[in-house]
């Protein structure tokens, strides 16, 4: 069994105007991973992680953090998360260097410059320690959050929308800091809705939508059980019908004859390739290519997300 | 107790006050002093001596209290409104921070830098009249009351406020005009029997008459009632303060 850092337990928010922003939420979040809580805008991940972090409280379920529960040992498990909100709200007329060192402070730790340096010197931002915020650009403020979520040392780290709004280049910098993160020990609970993002840096995955956790999964296991393949073959000559003696695979003939696609489940019986390939010899149909593909973790998202309409 | 939050919410109100110098100590004591200049020297040479005490210095208490209580109250109100405005209290609200620590943060530094303004109006008022305190510690046990419980005062509305016009409501609506009519260029007993009546239904004038006495000894109600009437209120607010931490009124969704 591996190791729980996080443990949510039949978790459920319902606001005061009576929307169920969660509903029943069971996740255990391992120590030193990445997962990405994926879903569309309103699907309940900001108020997931809110809850965690005492933003907003639960209506009924309980949450453990490295064994203490964020009610009774609010201290203890608040000590152990850091926050980097998915707004950029910050003190406009502050300083860089203060506002860190005000984190630090608030969290409950004793002033430790060499610390607030390290953290701002990893996220290059050092250079601009005495520069007042509002002169940062959005890039900047953005890691400025990660600076100030990183300032008390946490062991878990809440990153909502971490590259919303952010640029090509910066948000490639951003997934490079969630790795280094990850890698110092840190355990990292990202939300985002871009797919992309949870594919290239988390380990698992958890599909949320409409209050409701759909599926927790690792990545890859999730791309390989959900995921369909397909395999494409560019005909040498063109082929006017699908032989009858092929009809029992899932075959589609291209328009001009010339392509063929067999799709397949990749855990399926008719993930046979060599089958296929010797019945397509044995009825004359040649090819000059052929190549696979994979549906990717968008594909599946929206699938799993229109099933659960 | 988390002693270090409590100083990082402290330094950083206090720091914010460094930053508007003008606006948080500097304006109140230009304003003041033209207090001065129009009712004590403009307008108090035409009036005689009011039950032995030169005008001008009879309206130095109620200048001192006008000041603390309205800003004491901005002060507090807008320490706790602005992070809730600008979506920072997501911070505090995610801290290992109890409210109580939040509040002897916020509360501590308004009271602190009304504290400072009090004394610094202080000593202004004696560039222009001749004061005397016959009750030094009463006086700063006024002061002390008065600064801490109008900043729990503030902090109320500053949680009870969602936009900047709630914000100066209660201050410019109903603590000013209490302040000008709980006698601080008056003694309510130049009044007509009526309005004295009237005026005892304005908690200020306790407060007003409270500290005037640990100047001249000259009162409108007695001392203890004054003292007593502070406590309560102080009470109040720590009731509501109280609720606020339990329900997480207008804090926690």
């Amino acid at each position: 069994m591996q190791d729980t850092i996080v443990s949510i337990r039949n978790l459920s928010k319902t606001y005061a105007g009576g929307f169920k922003a969660l509903k029943q939420v069971n996740l255990d979040i391992r120590r030193g991973e990445i997962i990405a809580l994926l879903g569309p805008n309103g699907a309940g991940k900001t108020t997931l992680i809110s809850t965690i972090c005492g933003l907003v409280n639960p209506s009924e379920g309980q949450v453990l953090v490295d064994g203490f529960d964020i009610i009774r040992d609010f201290r203890k498990t608040r000590s152990l998360i850091g926050l980097v909100p998915q707004e950029l709200t910050t003190d406009a007329f502050e300083s860089v260097l203060s506002t860190v060192t005000f984190s630090r402070g608030l969290f409950g730790k004793a002033p430790d410059p060499a610390h607030i340096e390290a953290v701002l010197r990893d996220l290059s931002l050092w250079e601009k320690r005495n520069n007042k915020i509002i002169t940062l650009s959005g890039g900047m403020k953005r890691r400025l959050l990660i600076a100030k979520a990183l300032s008390h040392e946490p062991r878990v780290l809440f990153l909502d929308e971490p590259t919303a709004g952010v640029d090509v280049e910066l948000r490639k910098d951003m997934w490079a800091l969630v790795r280094r993160l990850r890698d110092s020990g840190v355990t990292i609970i990202l939300t985002t809705h871009y797919i992309e993002e949870a594919e290239e840096i988390a380990d698992r995955i958890g599909i949320i939508t409409r209050g409701e956790l759909l599926l927790v999964e690792d990545k890859s296991e999730l791309m390989r059980k959900l995921g369909k393949k397909q395999l494409i073959m560019d005909l040498l000559q063109p082929l006017a019908d699908i032989p009858d003696t092929l009809a029992h695979y899932t075959l589609a003939l291209s328009a001009d004859g010339l392509q063929l696609t067999h799709t397949y489940d990749s855990q399926g019986a008719d993930a046979d390739i060599t089958a296929l390939l010797d019945d397509l010899r044995r009825v004359g149909i040649h090819f000059k290519d052929i190549r696979t593909t994979q549906s990717s973790l968008e594909e599946i998202f929206v699938k799993l997300v229109e099933e659960a309409r | 107790m988390n002693w270090y939050a409590i100083k990082a919410i402290y330094k950083f109100e206090m720091a914010r006050t460094r930053r508007t110098l003008l606006q948080s100590i500097v304006a109140p004591v230009i304003s003041t002093s033209l207090y001065f200049v129009v009712f004590g020297a403009a307008i108090g040479g035409r009036i005689q001596e009011v039950e032995g005490v030169s005008y001008g210095a009879f309206i130095v208490p109620g200048l001192i209290m006008l000041s603390l209580l309205t800003n004491s109250i901005s002060n507090a109100s807008f320490g706790i409104y602005f992070p809730k405005f600008s979506g920072t209290i997501y911070e505090l609200l995610s801290a290992p921070v109890s409210m109580f620590e939040a509040v002897l943060g916020y509360v501590g530094a308004a009271a602190s830098k009304s504290l400072i303004l009090g004394t610094i109006i202080l000593a202004t008022s004696a560039l222009f009249v001749p004061l005397q305190i016959a009750h030094p510690f009463v006086m700063i046990l006024f002061l002390l009351l008065t600064c801490i419980t109008f900043s729990l005062f503030g902090f109320i509305i500053g949680i009870w406020a969602d936009n900047f016009e709630k914000l100066q409501l209660i201050p410019m609506l109903i603590v000013t005009p209490l302040v000008f009519l709980g006698g601080s260029f008056y003694s309510a007993s130049m009044l007509s029997p009526f309005w004295q009546t009237v005026t005892l239904f304005n908690p200020v004038l306790y407060l007003i008459s409270g500290f005037r006495w640990s100047f001249y000894e000259l009162a409108d109600v007695s001392i203890a009632v004054s003292l007593g009437m502070i406590l309560m209120f102080l009470l109040a607010c720590i009731g509501t303060v109280w609720w606020i931490f339990k329900t997480g009124y207008h804090i926690k969704k």
